[in-house]
């Protein structure tokens, strides 16, 4: 049913392949952020080799993103630091407007990038004093939650930041925001188990990045199904077609996560150790699909606009 | 129609459709002013219209909405063209301002929208959000550039060079207010005469907050390319459904991530 054919006239922004890319690295960075904080925080000791993995994974892919997002504004690049601060003749200051989602993200990039350092810097640390233990007490643990909260951010508004805004299909759900951190989580999970290969005492946590995974792209499916229901509802459908492939590749991606998670829940199930659940699945395959399902998401909402 | 110009007050275009000639003066005076070099030369093969679009070089655009009938119709009845000399609309509630992050988009002393050059960092942003597909970047300043309404000839005492061109007065520049009243007066004649169709956009506040360029149409906005009033919407209406939208999914990504991380005793 079509209860309100929105028209557009506007413009596309011609924002292509440094953002996809700088999405891409957000939904990572945050992903992986907030994955770590909760196997540090809910989950086992032995979870802890996991949770610097995904401290490390979060600092590495930040790197990018700042690189990415300068890269696009072309021959403007060293201006790049406007966006933090208003250098209107007269009325200087600090730039900040929280109902513009790419000003409030900018200022959630500077701040989570102070949280994502100083965690990689502590795990670097933890890492080579085997007798160190993590930021103990109240405080390391406030840390990580706050830090946390920046990465759930970092994760998601690139998405309300496509809302926002008076395009077709982006601006005609309100979908995106959920959708892209649901995606980030998912491919953070399969990223950390791709990952867990390198670093064998991180293998503890494998099934359980992966039984994650699975919960996150049940999430993701569901908010997919939302998202082409407001999307049809406002009956701007209709360029999503073309770009069929790459919502196949993002559904393969979620397919292969709820495989390799059921797989796992089972052998939990049956009493299996998650190095069971290790040597059970491909986790090389499924990672990989599932970050290729991951970018090729971004890629058909950003592109069916444009 | 002599203007003396005084910062402070509201300034505008008044663009009076039903007697534009498609002439394209206030493209010529707006390039020559404004120091455009145009678009490389193409031929669109639409209409007479090979200027195509409002971008970073076009910053009047005369259009031709071809209305020619596939049969011929009673004597007086047919329409060949709408012709329709758009522009920035120097919204009262302007999406492109809303959405910069830069601070680079400012409202005047003469109430116009006007983008400085030298603080935008060519985000884009503003082109995502302008409803009415008006700024575009320009690849060589790394940009985004629009009608500026003359900004420097307004700081100068003089009218916008595209009202000063335009031989049929279907531009008109002048306080705001004046306009207005101007416009009602040309929208009452029209439907005395029985041009029921004619209509004003963005003279009231139903279509963001009103238009300091506003127009007198021949047909229903969409013709045009303008959005009706019911979807002239600015883009932080979908800030909430965004914002919640995303805190819902991280709660529930949270509680999944305890489900699955959760200490289970496993040896």
């Amino acid at each position: 049913m079509i209860y309100l054919a929105a028209e557009h006239f506007v413009r596309a922004p011609q924002w292509t392949w440094y953002i996809l890319g700088y999405f891409f690295f957000a939904g990572l960075t945050g992903g992986s952020y907030a994955l770590a904080t909760l196997l540090r925080l809910v989950g086992d000791a032995r979870d802890e080799p996991a949770a610097r993995l995904g401290f490390y994974a979060s600092f590495v892919t930040l790197l990018a993103c700042p690189v990415l997002l300068t890269a696009d504004l072309g021959a403007s690049w060293l201006r790049f630091w406007h966006m933090l601060v208003d250098v209107t003749p007269g009325d200087q200051g600090l730039n900040f407007k929280y109902w513009s989602p790419m000003s409030v993200g900018v200022w959630a990039l500077l701040a989570f990038g102070f949280f994502a350092a100083l965690s990689a810097l502590e795990s670097f640390v933890l890492d080579r004093r085997s007798n160190a233990r993590p930021l103990g007490g109240i405080a390391g643990r406030a840390f990580n939650v706050v830090g946390g909260v920046f990465a759930l951010f970092i994760a998601s508004y690139t998405g309300v930041l496509l809302s926002v805004s008076n395009q077709p299909i982006w601006s005609d759900t309100w979908v995106l925001g959920g959708l892209f951190l649901a995606s980030g989580l998912s491919g953070s999970a399969a990223l950390l188990a791709l990952l867990t290969r390198y670093r064998p005492q991180a293998a503890f946590s494998l099934g359980r990045l992966h039984e994650a995974d699975g919960y996150f792209s049940i999430l993701e499916l569901v908010l997919l199904v939302a998202f082409f229901l407001t999307i049809i509802a406002a009956g701007t459908a209709g360029p999503t077609v073309p770009l069929l492939p790459l919502w196949l590749l993002a559904l393969v991606g979620i397919g292969s996560s709820l495989v390799v998670a059921r797989g796992q829940m089972r052998i939990r199930g049956a009493g299996g150790s998650a190095a069971i659940a290790r040597a059970g699945t491909d986790t090389l395959l499924v990672s990989t699909l599932v970050l290729l399902g991951v970018l090729a998401l971004r890629a058909a909402v950003i592109f069916s606009a444009q | 129609m002599a203007v003396t110009i005084k910062p402070g007050e509201s300034y505008g275009f008044f663009t009076d459709t039903s007697i534009c000639i498609g002439c394209k003066a206030c493209e010529v005076a707006c390039k020559e002013w404004n120091q455009l070099q145009g678009d490389s030369p193409k031929f669109l093969a639409d209409s007479y219209d090979n200027t195509g679009q409002l971008d970073d070089q076009n910053w009047r655009h005369v259009k031709f909405i071809d209305q020619v009938p596939a049969q011929s119709v009673d004597a007086g009845n047919g329409k060949a063209f709408l012709m329709m000399s758009d522009v920035c609309k120097h919204c009262k509630h302007a999406s492109c301002m809303e959405v910069c992050p830069t601070g680079a988009i400012i409202r005047t002393e003469f109430d116009t929208v006007f983008i400085q050059q030298d603080v935008c960092n060519g985000c884009r942003n503003c082109i995502a959000a302008c409803p009415y597909s008006v700024i575009a970047l320009n690849p060589a300043t790394g940009t985004a550039h629009k009608c500026t309404l003359c900004y420097d000839r307004l700081q100068g005492g003089l009218q916008p060079a595209c009202a000063k061109a335009c031989p049929t007065q279907s531009i008109q520049f002048g306080p705001l207010a004046e306009l207005q009243q101007a416009a009602d007066v040309r929208l009452a004649a029209l439907h005395s005469q029985g041009v029921s169709q004619a209509q004003l956009y963005g003279r009231d506040d139903q279509v963001y907050g009103g238009l300091n360029a506003f127009f007198l149409l021949m047909d229903k906005p969409e013709t045009y390319g303008l959005p009706n009033a019911e979807n002239a919407k600015l883009p932080s209406r979908n800030d909430l459904g965004g914002y919640v939208g995303a805190l819902v999914t991280a709660v529930l990504g949270v509680i999944a991530g305890i489900v699955a991380f959760r200490r289970r005793g496993t040896s």
